[in-house]
């Protein structure tokens, strides 16, 4: 059973080419397309799972290209991180695509839309399939460029083609420290699979250099400081492309690479340092971010940003479980998330919470599933998120550095504070909305309460009460399983005093004495992309310039001259050819006159 | 078939001759005569890679008579692995550019004769095996050209073509001697190829860089290798669609085939110590094509100047100088034919319709022309290397391969092809989003359009999917190679 596990990827391909093809004539049917191949995939998904754990295993395709003698085949990989990830990403992907069919339908390029989803869910399944860095960076840039085309998607408006363009330049620019890893453990020798990236030949600082590089690939696609520019923006998308590319999957692509090569990140310290420093930085920034913005989508996303630097910190300081528990786990309460903010914003056509409010009481159902999703984000009991941020809380205690656990503490304080912040503006007090709205059709409230249920219980996995089923199978091997109950108070307590000064600032209104120059940071992000722009943006587009100038008027000019002067040349030989018979008669009467002068002078001398 | 190379060669020839015997009112006669005898030339071309044994790295198909005696010039033709990739993609976008031609409206006669004759030169350059009938076949090309954009071309044609003439000429003339000097030096004197390979590897390397010089100026004035690109966008821009389909996707290649056919085998000590330089003149036609392109606003000249940067990962490749290199050097000339082939037809579509090629003229064409803009999207991801698309084969082999011989210069590729992204993303940013213009109701690409188009498509797939396609075609003819050194 494991042997079809390439399917998974194979079929969302086909429906892609079907209906970028077909789209027009297919119009409804392609939603249809789209959501079967998917359902398909998933059901692939839970045979290769079921095969895996009757102890299916990877297999190869066929050879595929030769690298400096190095073989590099199209291999497939099966082991619990891929089966676990396939499965994430193939149910989250599934509700997400059936939500859509409610969520875009009167779009005109509605299949148009499927066809980018299902080439999205290939690409996306393919990476995780992919047994070699090289063919994980060919799915990784596949990725990519859904990410850019779907973000882009409402072209017509010129933030959205402008972000779809930063989506891909950004990552781009991370993608290309990806590609000189790969090129630099090409150099030394050695193959790219990755059962065999634990024991990278070649002299430490290099192979070091190598994992920082691609690293960089991970910090651009995970949306990590100081790439993290990007996915912001990338909230011009449809909502549900933020759920899945930006919230739930793609995004996520960069904490997966780092667990897939973290035998070759523990064998280099400095890069796993640098990992987990990235980590705490986006966090911390991201979230605090999150705590001034307004705009319920952007919100989410620096909650991305933040909660993916909690999984890249829990990774650096050797948390593995609690890295990729965490990535499960958050995929189904951000997509929830980011499915409920569609749901709000198809209703009251706002993205402002400032300007919603009130939002319980018309929309039950979105906003039941909503809190949900935010108690789970917020990390409280027995929500998910809560399971997965104590393995998180665990791991950074016993790494022993309390720069990365107070920084821990204080996102998780802020995460609290600006989801009920958001729940609090948005769905509670007066309505603040000029007109009425209504709870959205059973096609999108659907995969919001699947999703609701998930993230409620998918922790319990996780938990004492299921024996750490979730440990064992990721990392298969015994740890010590058990609910760090000291560490839990302490998690809980910081959650819900966040919660707390959320309540008290908009519900009570009490003013906090609030360091003004902090805020104003926050508020204009840090001036990141001011900075770029300034440094990165216009330099280049100086240099196009001039070099174009440069071009004209030195290099053209200066052939162009080579070419006058040769005329030039030319003209001034033709003086000559009068073509006066008379004229040259003289010449060479004169001609004549000054050898015999000549000859008749040496005769002499000689006599 | 024994004859099969120069029934290739002198196939179109033919078809000159049986056009000039066609009266000229008859117009879609000429233009089914051309097409049928480009299609006969693929369709030989087929038979020859089907026929072609791919795992015999050596000359295939050798054709060897005595021509000029007294000086040992012989007709010799043969075909490999360096060869074969670009012999198809001469016939296949001769083929597609007679096609393509159906906006040539006057003297139309004239220009399928012209055109007939371009094939047989670029084909004979592909094929030919003795320096003289290289040059020959060489200068062959340079004539029919000059006519192409001359007579066929933009307003200021005239200008363009006589820039392209006295400058490849330029190079060209000392090329002929460098292949006189050759023919001296070598013991025993000889003008074949095979021959040479095998003596003058014993010249002194001050010798050989003399003479790689004189061979060097013409390939890099043709490639075209900063600094000598200039001629090549005045001709791209004033050049009718089809003839800056060839342009781009087959001339440019003549050099990069002159580099590894000839400069490689024969003067292996200079290549060895010139390869840094090679390697450093490869980044800075990469970044400063892609930097002058990004500058540009009429989008002829655009894609002509984004040629010059593409032509940077083939001299990247080269300078590499290893079996790795050389594969995607080779292996991005093709595709680089086939992605720029179909880039310069697309916008051929929109000239047709738009009567400019002024970027900012267009916008919203995602809207107006939904077909167009999938493959106009398409073509410039592959042209900016999207991996899953052939260009990143060629691309990713140039890097890895020059990445072990200098590893700095790989990186400055490396980062470098970040503007190149920049370039095509932002391109498609302006042409296909935003909103379409007022009065901006251009029908979408119709049948034939599309299917032009559509074998460029499959092929750019196919060699990103699987890149052996091509590559299981060249590899033993490159291990050879790399022997020499």
């Amino acid at each position: 059973m494991v042997k079809l596990a390439h399917w998974i990827s194979v079929l969302p391909f086909m429906a892609f080419w079907l209906n970028i093809m077909f789209g027009r004539k297919l119009g409804k049917l392609s939603a249809f397309i789209s959501v079967g191949t998917s359902v398909m995939a998933a059901l692939l998904a839970v045979l290769v799972c079921m095969g895996f754990m009757a102890g299916g295993s990877s297999y190869a395709l066929t050879g595929w290209l030769t690298v400096n003698g190095q073989p590099i085949t199209l291999g497939i990989i099966i082991d619990s991180l891929t089966v676990m990830m396939l499965l994430v990403v193939t149910i989250v992907g599934t509700l997400i695509q059936i939500y859509s069919i409610g969520y875009m339908s009167g779009d005109p390029r509605y299949s148009r839309f499927f066809a980018y989803i299902s080439l999205f869910m290939a690409s996306m399944l393919g990476l995780l399939l992919a047994d070699n860095l090289l063919l994980l960076y060919i799915f990784w840039e596949g990725v990519g460029l859904c990410s850019c085309l779907l973000v882009a998607f409402w072209y017509e408006k010129p933030a959205a083609a402008a972000a779809g363009v930063k989506a891909f330049v950004t990552t781009r620019v991370g993608d290309t420290g990806l590609l000189l890893g790969i090129l630099i453990l090409l150099s030394l020798g050695n193959t790219l699979h990755f059962a065999d990236m634990a024991s990278v030949k070649g002299p430490e600082s290099l192979v070091a250099l190598a994992a920082v590089l691609i690293f960089l690939g991970a910090m651009g696609k995970s949306a990590q400081f100081p790439l993290h520019t990007w996915l912001p923006d990338a909230m011009e998308g449809p909502t549900a492309v933020s759920a899945l590319i930006h919230a739930a999957t793609m995004v996520a692509a960069g904490v997966y690479l780092v667990a897939r090569l973290y035998g070759f990140f523990l064998a280099h310290p400095l890069a796993l340092q640098m990992v987990a420093c990235v980590g705490m930085i986006s966090a911390l920034m991201a979230a605090s971010i999150a705590c001034v913005t307004n705009d319920i989508k952007r919100i989410l996303a620096y909650s991305t940003i933040s909660q993916l630097g909690l999984m890249m910190l829990a990774l650096g300081t050797g948390g593995y479980t609690g890295g990729t528990f965490h990535l499960m786990t958050h995929a189904f309460f951000k997509a929830l998330l980011f499915l409920g903010a569609g749901s709000v914003i198809h209703a009251a056509h706002t993205q402002d919470i400032r300007a919603m409010g009130g939002l319980f009481t018309k929309m039950k159902m979105t906003s039941v599933t909503f809190i949900i999703g935010a108690l789970a984000l917020a990390g409280i009991m027995p929500f998910s998120g809560f399971w997965s941020k104590d393995e998180i809380f665990c791991a950074v205690w016993h790494h022993g550095n309390m720069w990365f656990f107070a920084a821990l503490i204080a996102t998780s304080f802020m995460t609290a504070f600006y989801m009920a912040r958001l729940v609090l503006l948005a769905f509670f007090g007066a309505s603040r909305l000029e007109k009425d709205v209504h709870e959205s059709p059973l096609v999108m409230t659907g995969p919001l309460v699947v999703l609701a249920a998930f993230s409620a219980g998918l922790g319990l996995l996780g938990s004492p009460w299921c024996h750490g089923a979730f440990q064992h199978f990721i990392q298969a091997k015994d740890e010590a399983i058990g609910l760090n109950v000291p560490m839990a108070i302490c998690s809980t307590m910081v959650s819900l005093s966040g919660i707390m000064g959320a309540y008290m600032i908009v519900v009570r209104n009490v003013k906090f004495p609030t360091w003004t120059w902090l805020k104003k940071m926050a508020v204009n992000k840090y001036y990141v992309d001011e900075l770029y722009e300034v440094v990165f943006v216009r330099p280049f587009q100086r240099i196009c310039v001039v070099s174009a100038v440069f071009d004209g008027a030195c290099i053209d000019r200066a052939v162009n001259d080579v070419g006058r002067v040769v005329g030039a040349c030319g003209q001034a030989v033709r003086r000559i050819q009068t073509g006066m018979i008379d004229r040259y008669l003289l010449v060479q009467a004169g001609g004549v006159l000054m050898l015999l002068v000549f000859i008749l002078g040496k005769v002499c001398r000689i006599f | 078939m024994p004859h099969i190379l120069s029934t290739i060669i002198f196939l179109p020839l033919l078809g000159a001759l049986v056009l000039a015997v066609i009266p000229a009112r008859r117009e879609a006669l000429i233009r089914f005569t051309a097409a049928a005898f480009n299609a006969a030339v693929l369709g030989c071309v087929g038979a020859l890679c089907v026929l072609f044994n791919h795992q015999n790295g050596g000359m295939q198909f050798a054709e060897d008579h005595s021509w000029i005696g007294q000086v040992g010039i012989r007709y010799s033709l043969g075909v490999d692995g360096v060869s074969l990739a670009l012999v198809f993609l001469t016939a296949l976008l001769g083929f597609l550019a007679c096609l393509a031609s159906d906006r040539i409206r006057t003297k139309v006669k004239g220009y399928f004769i012209v055109f007939q004759i371009l094939m047989t030169g670029m084909l004979g350059t592909f094929l030919a095996l003795d320096l003289v009938l290289f040059y020959m076949f060489w200068e062959t090309v340079l004539i029919p050209m000059f006519f192409l954009i001359g007579i066929w071309g933009g307003p200021r044609r005239e200008y363009a073509a006589w820039k392209f003439f006295f400058y490849t000429l330029a190079g060209s003339l000392i090329m002929l001697l460098g292949i006189v000097a050759v023919y001296f030096w070598a013991e025993p004197h000889s003008f074949s190829m095979i021959t040479l390979a095998r003596s003058t590897a014993s010249l002194s390397p001050v010798v050989q860089g003399a003479l790689f010089g004189a061979f060097f100026l013409a390939f890099a004035i043709k490639i075209p290798v900063f600094p000598f690109h200039t001629w090549l966008p005045d001709a791209h821009v004033e050049a009718p669609t089809p003839v800056s389909v060839i342009l781009a996707g087959v001339l440019l290649k003549m050099g990069t085939y002159g580099l590894l056919r000839i400069c490689v085998p024969l003067f292996p000590a200079a290549m060895t110590m010139l390869a840094l330089p090679l390697g450093i003149l490869g980044v800075i036609n990469l970044v400063y094509g892609a930097c002058v392109a990004f500058a540009q606003t009429d989008i002829k000249k655009m894609i002509a100047y984004s040629s010059v940067s593409h032509m940077g990962f083939v001299l990247l490749g080269v300078a590499a100088m290893n079996s790795t290199g050389f594969n995607g050097s080779l292996l991005e000339m093709f595709n680089h034919g086939i992605i720029t082939g179909a880039m310069f037809l697309l916008v051929g579509v929109v000239y047709e319709r738009a009567h400019t090629r002024e970027i900012g003229a267009f916008g919203g064409l995602a809207s107006v022309m939904p077909r167009y803009a999938f493959f106009l999207t398409f073509m410039a991801l592959a042209s900016l290397g999207l991996p899953g698309l052939s260009g990143f084969v060629g691309e990713f082999l140039s890097l890895a391969g020059v990445f072990v011989a200098f590893p700095s210069v790989a990186i400055a590729g490396a980062v470098g092809l970040i503007a190149l992204v920049v370039l095509f993303l932002v391109m498609i940013k302006k042409m296909l989003w935003g909103s379409p213009g007022k009065g901006v109701s251009w029908p979408d690409m119709g049948l034939k359009e599309v299917c032009i188009i559509l074998p460029l498509v499959v092929i750019t797939l196919a060699v990103g999917f699987y890149p052996d396609s091509v590559l299981q075609y060249q590899k033993h003819t490159i291990d050879i190679l790399v022997k020499l050194l």
